[in-house]
């Protein structure tokens, strides 16, 4: 069983800002915490998407962006605990693509956007057999 | 020594270490020498072919190794190493 996402009221703010001005397009980034008997989203921090080709279907992190993460998280005392990802006009299920490049630990943290507004937002994080598990976002963190 | 950084969502297979220092002196020698002392790192940086992963890319400070020799790089007594997890996905 996964733990908890609890996200601070000002991460929360700022990915579905960025996933929102990212519309019609997949908006991307990292979530940055600590994780203790919950896992607490503290900051998430925007990166561009540096897919090439549709960028309404796909999204791409750099591997130098990447880089900068960890070190913003060992400079700053956080984790590394994840990435978010929307997927415009589309639920904000785990597509193959996305079970397909997914590593352990990290909870993928997925937005559907519909017409540019907030539908619904779901996390994820690999089992040891592979498979998505989808984790519980408290509800109370949530408004949108 | 060379330094290996290793990302976040590997770190419960090193034992919770971030960085681990390597006498590999190509990143070949490194990458095999840390699957030897942490075996379970090996299905998430090797194929079934022993190949380093796809959707695993390895840097040599700020360079892909893809953009040196690959596997055969050299390392220096002071180089860094990082292995990235590809971030990447999308809709379908």
């Amino acid at each position: 069983m996964n733990k908890p996402l609890i996200f601070f009221k000002g991460a929360l703010a700022d990915m579905l800002k960025d996933l929102k001005e990212a519309y019609p397009n997949e908006g991307c980034g990292f979530l940055f915490g600590n994780d203790t008997e919950h896992r607490h989203i503290r900051i998430a921090q925007k990166v561009i998407n540096s897919k090439e080709g549709d960028q309404r279907r796909r999204f791409e992190i750099k591997p130098t962006d990447y880089m900068k993460a960890e070190r913003f998280a060992d400079e700053n005392n956080y984790k590394l605990l994840g990435v978010y990802h929307s997927h415009p006009n589309h639920p904000a299920r785990p597509s193959e693509h996305d079970l397909k490049q997914a590593f352990p630990y990290f909870s993928y943290v997925i937005v559907s956007v519909m017409e540019g507004e907030i539908a619904n937002i779901t996390s994820w994080q690999l089992d040891e057999n592979g498979k998505f598990q989808e984790e519980k976002i408290e509800k109370e963190s949530i408004k949108y | 020594m060379a330094k290996v950084i290793i990302p976040t969502p590997l770190r419960k297979f090193t034992e919770n270490e971030g960085s681990l220092n390597t006498d590999g002196t190509t990143i070949q020698d490194a990458i095999k020498d840390l699957t030897e002392k942490f075996p379970e790192l090996k299905k998430h940086i090797y194929d079934d072919s022993g190949s380093i992963r796809s959707f695993v890319r390895i840097y040599v400070g700020d360079d892909d190794i893809k953009a040196l020799q690959n596997e055969a790089t050299p390392l220096k007594e002071d180089s860094v190493v990082s292995i990235i997890p590809a971030i990447a996905g999308g809709i379908k």
